[in-house]
């Protein structure tokens, strides 16, 4: 099981490697608490997304709450409204869309009170988020190095020498080997999994308490896939970075998620610990989901002990 | 899980394949004698990354792409040394045929399924009537209605474009299909429909080499499995003694990297030392 136990302190994280300095989230009060639960740094009650241009809602009401270090997985296919949601928490929705009820609150403030200017200095610093193909969000004319010392320039006002040392930190804390070898790469230099290693890099550089995942890892090489979770895995029990973790893929949502919501034309299906949905879901389409993940997935064929006598 | 039966003569047989790409200064080997066989009615898996050279391995066999060494032999002929005209010949016959990720790339954009189906055995000779009655019995070979007979690739969902393909890619009755990701752009219930259909053809006498980077897709299709890294074909065995008893440190990755509804294989501790062991 990757999933840390609900009452793991501090103390019993497994040890990573450290990065060279602490991460701008790596504070004591982001930790996943012991003992007190932690007030959610992400809420949604009752969310729903219109289509002002059909007059209809595309999203039906999605509530949870998420706490720092702990994970929300969200499943379904294309068109379930897992993206628009997302959105709609990121406060970028596309053009024609609204959040037509609900709220939505970051660290318990209601995005809908929010000017665009405190929308501007949220993003990144509070919530951030990635997304499945990494080199569309990158200059592909800029090193990726200086790209995210930009970021670190304009969010955390570091001067330009600073701001590149910081950038090579954060590319080491992403756990890219030489890291100042890459980041005086350009993108296309860049393999999928590492370019995506430098867009976490980059949305982590402020220190956010809540990372989107949306189908981060859908195109990528299984054992990059792992290394990319395992990376959100880490960020998580490192810096009580809370995550949202979107995907097609209900194993991918089992990998990483504590809770799971599963989505079918923009209406929850079924919503609760990730264990017990997925173990013994409830809903006939979660039940789908499931027989359909099994009927070809690696637990037909893995035997977890020798039930028989190998030759 | 049992072992195909082998037959005396492989229907395709590879050895020491080895495919070199780029001017020679800067010769990259993208296949490195690679060598297997593949027995009617069997399926061959074979798993690899991006780069791995799998679907090189692929259009080798198809003579898309030129061998540096080793051979390639298709029915008992040896396809190594043929030129595009012989390689042509050979295709007219289809005795290989093959089935890409992307149906719309193996499918005419302009012909109805119809003509998709009856144009390969036209070009042979087949008679019309014949070639339509064999059509529709693909097409039902893969579970679509003739419902479907009059419309254009365009107006399918990706999934029946695919089980198009696939019945396109049977029509000629081949002895080998190659299938490159067939399956990787399709949603789930599509997936499990396709590889459902390729279980079913193991019935038929035909030869499959399922080409994919989902070791849970290929493991529950597969007779045999073949890991291909960097160029190099690293293990082979059935499904169930690769996925249990992986030898290659690649392989031990993969398949402690694979996500199951009950958490990867491996823990995340052993997934690094496995890196770890990989890249040393």
């Amino acid at each position: 099981m990757t999933a840390p136990s609900r009452t793991a302190r501090p103390g019993a994280v497994p040890p990573v490697p450290a990065p060279p300095e602490s991460l701008p989230g790596d504070r004591a009060d982001r930790r996943p608490a012991g003992d007190a639960p932690a007030p959610p740094v992400l809420s949604l009650r009752g969310v729903r997304v219109t289509d002002r241009t059909g007059g209809r809602d595309v999203v039906h009401g999605v509530t949870f709450a998420l706490a720092p270090g702990r994970t929300v997985g969200i499943v379904g296919e294309s068109g379930s409204g897992k993206t628009l949601t997302c959105r709609a928490v990121l406060g970028i929705l596309p053009e024609g869309f609204e959040v037509g009820g609900g709220t939505i609150e970051i660290e318990g403030t209601d995005i809908a009170t929010l000017t665009p200017a405190r929308w501007t200095a949220l993003r990144g610093a509070v919530i951030s988020a990635v997304f499945q193909d990494p080199a569309s969000y990158l200059d592909p004319s800029v090193t990726v190095g200086a790209q995210i010392a930009e970021v670190v320039r304009v969010k955390l006002g570091l001067k330009r020498r600073a701001a590149r040392r910081r950038a090579v930190e954060l590319l080491d804390a992403v756990r890219l080997r030489d890291p100042e070898l890459v980041g005086g790469q350009y993108p296309y230099e860049l393999s999928g999994g590492m370019l995506q290693r430098v867009l976490i890099a980059a949305a982590i550089a402020a220190g956010p308490r809540v990372l989107i995942a949306d189908e981060a890892t859908t195109a990528l090489d299984v054992t990059v896939q792992a290394e990319i979770l395992d990376l959100l895995a880490d960020l998580r029990e490192r810096t009580g970075l809370a995550l949202v973790v979107v995907s097609h893929d209900l194993a991918v949502v089992a990998q990483l998620c504590d809770e799971v919501l599963v989505m079918r034309h923009g209406e929850v299906v079924e919503q609760g610990p990730a264990d017990a949905v997925l173990r013994d879901p409830r809903h006939e389409y979660t039940r789908l989901l499931v027989t359909e993940h099994e009927r070809y997935g690696l637990e037909k064929v893995l035997t977890p002990e020798p039930s028989k006598e190998t030759p | 899980m049992t072992s195909a039966p082998h037959p005396p003569r492989p229907v395709l047989e590879v050895t020491g394949l080895t495919v070199r790409h780029g001017p020679r200064r800067r010769r990259r080997t993208v296949l490195d004698g690679v060598s297997l066989s593949v027995a009617p009615g069997e399926t061959l898996g074979l798993i690899g990354e991006t780069g791995s050279g799998k679907s090189t391995l692929a259009r080798a066999v198809l003579g898309l792409v030129p061998v540096s060494a080793g051979t390639v032999v298709v029915d008992g002929e040896d396809v190594t040394g043929h030129d595009e005209r012989r390689w042509r010949a050979l295709r007219r016959r289809g005795v290989v045929q093959y089935v890409f990720q992307d149906p719309l790339r193996s499918l005419d954009p302009d012909l109805t399924v119809e003509e998709s189906l009856t144009e390969p055995l036209l070009v042979r000779g087949v008679p019309r009537t014949e070639a339509a009655a064999r059509a529709r019995r693909f097409l039902d070979r893969v579970h679509l209605t003739t419902a479907l007979l009059g419309r254009l690739p365009g107006e399918l969902s990706g999934g029946q474009r695919q089980r198009v393909a696939v019945a396109r890619a049977l029509v000629t009755e081949p002895r080998v299909v190659i299938l490159d990701e067939p399956v990787s752009a399709l949603d789930s219930a599509n997936r499990v429909r396709v590889l459902d259909i390729l279980g079913e053809l193991r019935a038929d006498g035909v030869a499959l080499v399922f080409i994919s980077h989902d070791l849970g897709s290929v493991a529950g299709t597969a007779d045999r499995v073949g890991v291909l890294y960097r160029g190099e074909l690293v293990e082979t065995g059935t499904a169930h003694a690769v996925v249990n008893r992986p030898g290659h440190v690649y392989t031990r990755l993969l398949v402690g990297s694979a996500p199951t509804l009950r958490g990867a294989p491996a823990d995340r501790a052993e997934r690094d030392r496995l890196r770890a062991l990989l890249h040393a």
